[in-house]
Parts: C-alpha cells; structure tokens; sequence
C-alpha cells in the first residue's frame, strides 16, 4: 500500500502534534530554549549587521584613505601608525598634486542659523567642508542640482549644498537652486539639495563621529571658501607638541583635523599613489621638514573601518556571547528530544515491524521537531521584537536606531529556528531510527 | 554513598548520549557565566569611578553663540552670563570651561620635564579653569593653593597654551614626580614652563574608553578664561538641583536670546552626564545578566527534564530496589549522586573551557585576566543548582512502590 508522500507527511504533523501534547512541559520547555536562543542571537546579529555593513559596497574597494606620519614614529608608540587625519600643508599638498582619480580633504563645520521669524529660537546646523570631488566619489544622491565644480574650489565660491532637511526647514522643501541662505552673516548660493543621504557608518568622517551620527549633515560648503572665512573644525583637532598662534599659525602647524580620501580605480593606480606618498615623505625628509623616513599608510575602506574600530567590541562581544547561549539551549534540545523519541522505542519497534522504513521513521520524527522549531521560532520573533524594542535603554540609542527589525530579519529568524532544532533534532531521531524491532516488540 | 558510585557508573555508560549531553550543557553554562559575570563586574567598576567632582549637586549647560562676536564680546558675554546664573536661588558657584570629566571632548596635552623633550612623559586633560572652579566643581585641595583670580588669562581658540601656573591632580603629580615632591616643581605643556601650585585629590578626565584608561585620572586645570567656552558648570545646593536645571535656560535667554542651547541636551545634571557616559557599560552589564539568568534557568530545566525522564525509564528498577529493602533515601541518594557525578564533569570541563575562553578574549578584546574566585564560585554554584534541579525528579522517584517490580 503506498501513500501520497504529502498526505504521509501532513500524517506525521499530526502525530508530531499529538506526541507533543503528550508531554506539554518537556514541549514547552523546548519550545522555549530554541526561543531564547533564536531571540538572543537574532537580536545581537540585528545589531551586529547594523554597525558593520558596508556604507558603499558597489565602490568601496575603490577608496582609500591616506596617512601620511608628519609626528615623529619615535612619538606614535609600538606601531607608528600616523595619525588618521591629515594636517594643512600635507593635504593641500595632496590636493595640488591631483594623483588619483578623485581626491579630496574634507572636515566638520557647523553654524548657526538665525530664522527670520521672531518666535523661533537660533539653531545650529552642522556639515562639512570639502571639494567637488567629494560628491562624484561617494555617488551623492542630489534631489535638484548637483555638487559645484572645480572652479568653484579655484575660485573660493561661496557656494553650498543643503540637505533634503535643511531644504525642508529653510524652503518648505521647494527647489531652492540658486537662492540664497545666510549662515553667520555670511551669505552661500544654493547648487544642490541632497536626497536623503546618510551612509552609516560615516565612513568619510569616521576619524570623527565614530561612524554613527544619528542626523546626516545639513550642507557642505568648498573647503577654500571655509579656509577664507576662518571656520575651525568642531571635529579632533590633535597636536602633538605645539598648534600655532592664530589662524596662519594653525595652518602651518603639525596639528592634524582634516580627513583625506581618494579614488583609485585598479590596483595599478593603489601602487601608483602609494609611491607618490612615498615620494612625498621623501621629500619633505629632504626639506627637513620630516626628521624620519617615509611613514605612509593607504587603507581601502573596509581596513579603514576596522582600523577606525566602527563596529564597537561590545556588539562583537554581545554577538559572540548570545551564539554560545542558543549552541547551549541547542543542547539542552537535542538532550530533551533523545528522551522523548527514545521513550517511544516501543512505538517505533512497531512502526518498523509494521513495515515502516528507517526513512518513513526520520520524517516521522523530523517533522515533529519542525514543530517545535516553528513553535520556538515564533517565540524568538518575538523576543527578538521585544529585544530590538529595548535596545534604546541598553545600547547607545543611536545604534538602537540604525537595527530595525525588517522582513529580511524575521524570515532569518524563522530559519535559524527552525534548521536549529532540525540539526539537533538529527541525532536523537538516528538513535531513534535504529531501533531493533524484534528486541523492542519482544521485551513489551 | 561511595558504595553506590560503581553501580551509578554502569548505569550512565547505557545513557552515554544523554549523560554526555547534560555534561556538555553544564560545561558550556560554567564557562558562559563565569566570563558573562565577569565583563558584568568590570564593567560595573568602570561605571563606578567617581569622577572626583561633587556629582550630585552639578549642572552643566552647552552654549553656543550664534553670531560670530569679537573676543572682547565673548568675554563681556560670558560674564553676564556667569553673573545671572550665579543669581539663581540656590546656585552656590559657576565658571566657564571648555570640557569637564565624562564630557567626551577636551584637550590631550603631552607632559615633559623639559621643553627640548621628544617624548612626553604622560599624557593629561587640560582643563580651563578660574578662581570659582574648585569650589564649582567641588574639588579636594590637598596641597598648595587655589588659583587667584589676577592669575586667570585669556584665551582665543587657535592660541598657544602655556599657562604659568598649574593645579593637578595627585596621579598626575606621582606621574610626573614618582617621590611626592611636586609641588612647586615646573612641568612643561608648551615650551614655557609651568609650575605646579596645587594638587588636588582626584578630578577625572573627560574620556572613558580604554584608550584613555592609562591616563583617565592625570588632569590639570590651567588659569584661563577660553574666548566662546562651550560649558557652563553649576554648583547647586544639593536640593535645588532640578529646580535650577529647570529655569536657568530660561535666564539665559532672557538675558540673551543670540544663543543655541539644544533644547534636548543643552541643561543636563551630571547624573545625566554620567549616565550617557557609561550607557554602553550599562547595557552590557544589564545584557550580560539577562543571558546569565536565562542561561541558567534553561540549563536547570535541562537537568529536571532529562532527569525526569531517566526516573521514567528506571520506574521498574526503582520498584525492584525497593522490593530488596533500599529506603527512600537510598533511591534519592542514588539520583543526586549520579546528577553530582555528572555536574562534576561537567564543571571540570567547563572550567577548562572558561579559561580558553576568556585568555582568547583577552587578546581579542581587551578583556583582563578572569579570576580564579569566578571559576569556583562558578563551579559551586552549578554544582548547587544541577542538586536543586535533580531533586525534583528524584522525590518523585522515591514515591515509586515497591509493586512496580512486579508489573510486566
């Protein structure tokens, strides 16, 4: 007599079900384990994913951010990494030389917005400085007009792009082109409006923000231009012995704020650049500005990530803690599963004398252990749900804000549930499986 | 007891699978915990420095001007501001400063004994500070003098620091003066000197992270006035805290409104500061026990399921036993015994494994030697609780009749 598989499998759900039922505690115990387990680990891996994802995947592998060491080795301790952002003379050095494809050397600056209402309270915005390189080489989306051109970093312009918000804010979000916004008395002539743009990490300032701002930034302005109105930078601003006096005397100085990129298309052009900050170590050292040879480093993006430590080594930790929890509640389900199958030796001593094969008996069993693994996988969901939710009183809340749970999560979570408890359902259900069937008919 | 140890043996070499199993469960538990409790108390510590300040009665306010002023302005700005906060009922004393401890920004500065020295000798936060600042911030004098108020300079954001006088803390005095002999002894920042007038107690730095940790507690407060400090500290009597924190925004821009205070965080009590600060040690320390607590609950319920189910197996050998005259207690000897021999195991292997792990943690993520207290500690406690979850079982093995061994 042969069977429609199908009607045979939905057979053995039932039973499954039934066998379940049987035993509620050891059932709900299960059920619970495979839930804490999943809701723990789908929790820190939302997290996880959340810092370490690539910010620009379709073009990372082509930007690099270069170091260039104008301290001293001697001064840097056992690695004499150089600093990870860049002083004025060797940036603008890098700037003049036009080596890569794209290069350009950006900062943080912020100002203060005074509305023309009179209710309303001054706000400060913050953004950048930098060069119309910035905007071609980290594929900026604009929602009307674009970055400025080159001439416009020649020229000293006063011109800005604003974000979608500032747009909102200033212009009601209508197309603002070529208006103009007055930032600390200092007027700028609008030529773009982002879409809504915030990578994260913020990898082109993550010397800075540690890779997490919660807002994008409201503008970006030439770097010329905020060099002409004297803007300081609101980001790091380390010197190692002596900043200048004033103004002038800051741009000569060894204090380093500004952070450096550069796009370089093929490995070719990585070696091209990476002789060329050879080259100008060496002649700086030449100049006697240098008291020590050549220390360059020219990191690709994802290094430059990790050697920033974006990801912070609590979620690496929390990651790595709540896996070993659910291999733990794993475990404790393949321990509970080879007491309940192996107590049904009788009925499947039975089952095989009936005729049942060694397959017939693994779907039988696997299938009920698919249940418990749907049954502990809604658990976890929900934990996981209830996990994500309470992130914002554990975590920095800014993180707590980038992990979000999405349909992607919650058939993962599904997955892992159920493959979980199938895997560890595999051991107890071979034991099973190879039940003698005359010694078991024989011995009841 | 000892006698039944052979029997027990035999016994669990038929349940190899399950035994293994559970040793497994608890060896994994021991070495989960020990090292979870450990990052909870390190963590802990860490969120527990005092910062050396009198916490509990300080405000801090951010402000921001929000037109570009010269710095005579700023200056003039600035004082105004101090005068009207320092009305406030309740306000003990104000000063203004460009960073305070656990604020997350301020000035590294390098230390050397002479201004010719290419390496510092140790790094130290500097903080800009004037006459009111020890008795803002509540600090603990215990060598030396106050700054006086003719010594405090001015400051213009790109200018040079090169105070005269210093006040340090004491770890930062025995960094730079191992004998105890710093007071009065010159120490340089810039390429002038400075002389140390003052130690105080403690006054910790701004940062937290480990990157800092080597140098958290070396601070000098140097006699300036900063052209645009973005701090104002507030000492307030102890129990006006939150009324002040509630109105002196309003006071400052009822004096002057061309200002940003973040409405969300511009007045913040140093509870808040504080508690910012360490929010990534707090949720560790509050994840880490979540998982311990259910790690341990679900490995207790592991213990009485399996157990249970080894009682449910053995109902007839129980009944024999007692048919041949074992007591009660014999059959719920016989039960704990075997748990404690498999916890044993299981707490031996698991403390091997604690150890693994937590020496490859230490090179992965900065995490110090895990005592051997934990481990044991660790060890006893799962011995306890695999007992507790075992008795469950066991006394309802006890209630086994003597009649079993008679049913087919």
């Amino acid at each position: 007599m042969k069977s429609d598989p199908v009607e045979m499998f939905a057979y053995y759900l039932q039973l499954g079900v039934r066998s379940l039922r049987r035993m509620p505690v050891v059932t709900l115990l299960m059920i619970l384990a495979i839930g804490f387990g999943v809701g723990a680990s789908m929790t820190s891996y939302a997290v996880f994913r959340a810092v370490s994802g690539n910010p620009i995947p379709w073009k990372s592998s082509q930007l690099y951010a270069p170091q260039i060491d104008n301290w001293d080795p001697r001064t840097l301790g056992p690695s004499a990494e150089p600093p990870d952002l860049m002083d004025y003379q060797d940036a603008m050095a890098l700037m003049d030389a036009r080596v890569a494809a794209r290069q350009t050397a950006t900062y943080p600056v912020s100002f203060s917005v005074i509305p023309n209402g009179v209710i309303s309270k001054p706000f400060n915005i913050s953004g950048y400085a930098t060069y119309a390189d910035f905007f071609p080489m980290f594929d900026v989306p604009f929602q009307y007009g674009g970055g400025w051109g080159e001439t416009d970093d020649r020229g000293r312009a006063a011109t800005i792009v604003i974000s979608s918000k500032l747009n909102q804010t200033m212009f009601g979000g209508a197309n603002s082109i070529g208006r103009d916004i007055v930032l600390n008395d200092h007027a700028f002539r609008i030529v773009g409006v982002l879409q809504n743009w915030n990578p994260k990490p913020r990898f082109y300032d993550a010397a800075n923000t540690n890779g997490f701002g919660s807002e994008g930034p409201d503008f970006f302005i030439p770097f010329t231009r905020a060099m002409d109105l004297h803007l300081e930078t609101k980001g790091a601003n380390a010197c190692n012995g002596q900043g200048g006096v004033g103004w002038d005397g800051w741009l000569r100085s060894q204090c380093v704020w500004i952070s450096f990129w550069v796009q370089l298309p093929d490995a070719a052009a990585v070696q091209r650049y990476r002789s060329f900050l050879e080259g100008y170590s060496a002649q700086q050292q030449r100049a006697g500005r240098f008291n020590w040879p050549p220390n360059i480093r020219l990191r690709n993006l994802v290094q430059w990530l990790d050697f920033e430590k974006v990801v912070p080594p609590e979620t690496k930790v929390s990651l790595l803690v709540s896996f070993a929890f659910l291999v733990v509640c794993l475990v404790n389900t393949i321990g509970l599963l080879l007491a309940k199958f192996m107590r049904r030796a009788g009925e499947v001593g039975l089952r095989r004398a009936l005729g049942a094969s060694r397959g017939d008996i693994y779907t039988q069993f696997l299938a009920e252990a698919g249940i418990i693994g749907v049954a502990g996988g809604m658990v976890g969901l929900l934990l996981t749900v209830l996990g994500m939710a309470s992130l914002g009183q554990v975590f920095q809340p800014d993180i707590a804000h980038l992990a979000q749970m999405n349909i992607g999560l919650v058939v993962l979570t599904l997955l892992v549930a159920i493959a979980a408890t199938v895997i560890a359902a595999f051991y107890p259900t071979w034991r099973a499986a190879h039940v003698q069937p005359a010694w078991q008919l024989k011995s009841n | 007891m000892i006698m039944q140890i052979t029997p027990i043996l035999i016994a669990l070499k038929r349940h190899k699978a399950g035994t293994i199993l559970i040793a497994l469960q608890i060896a994994l538990t021991l070495a989960i915990v020990c090292n979870a409790l450990f990052i909870i108390r390190q963590r802990v510590e860490h969120a527990m420095r005092p910062t050396g300040i009198d916490e509990s009665s300080i405000i801090r306010i951010k402000n921001e001007w929000a037109k570009q002023q010269t710095p005579e302005q700023l200056r003039a700005l600035a004082d105004t501001d101090l005068a009207v906060l320092r009305q406030i009922p309740g306000v003990i004393d104000a000063y203004a400063t460009n960073s305070f401890p656990l604020s997350g920004n301020g000035m590294p500065m390098g230390l050397t004994y002479t201004a010719d020295q290419p390496n510092p000798t140790t790094t130290a936060s500097a903080y800009f500070a004037d006459a009111h600042t020890l008795n803002t911030l509540g600090l603990k004098l215990i060598a030396g003098r106050n700054f006086s108020p003719d010594e405090i300079g001015q400051l213009g954001p790109q200018e040079m620091l090169a105070p005269p006088v210093v006040i340090v803390t004491e770890d930062l005095a025995k960094a730079m003066y191992p004998d105890g002999s710093a007071l009065g002894k010159t120490v340089y920042m810039s390429p002038r000197p400075s002389t140390i007038v003052g130690i105080v107690e403690r006054l910790q730095g701004p940062w937290v992270d480990n990157s800092s940790a080597q140098w958290a507690e070396r601070s000098a407060l140097v006699p300036f006035k900063l052209d645009a400090a973005p701090y104002y500290l507030i000492r307030v009597r102890h129990d006006q805290v939150h009324a002040v924190a509630s109105i002196a925004l309003q006071k400052l821009y009822d004096v002057n409104a061309m200002r940003v205070i973040d409405g969300k965080d511009g007045v913040r009590t140093f509870e808040e500061v504080r508690k910012d600060a360490y929010q990534k040690d707090h949720g560790m320390a509050v994840a880490m026990t979540l998982i311990c607590a259910s790690l341990l609950a679900i490995t207790a319920a592991g213990i009485v399921g399996l157990t249970s189910f080894w009682v449910g197996q053995r109902r007839k050998h129980i009944g024999v036993r007692r048919a041949l005259g074992a007591t009660r207690r014999d059959i719920l000897a016989y039960f704990l015994t075997e748990n404690g021999l498999i916890t044993l195991a299981g707490v031996v292997l698991g403390s091997i494994l604690a150890v693994s792990i937590n020496s490859w943690m230490m090179g992965a993520f900065e995490m110090r030697r895990l005592p051997p207290g934990y481990v044991l500690l660790g060890m006893v406690a799962l011995l306890l609780l695999g007992q507790l979850a075992a008795f469950i079982p066991a006394f309802r093995a006890t209630r086994v009749s003597p009649v079993e061994a008679t049913r087919p």
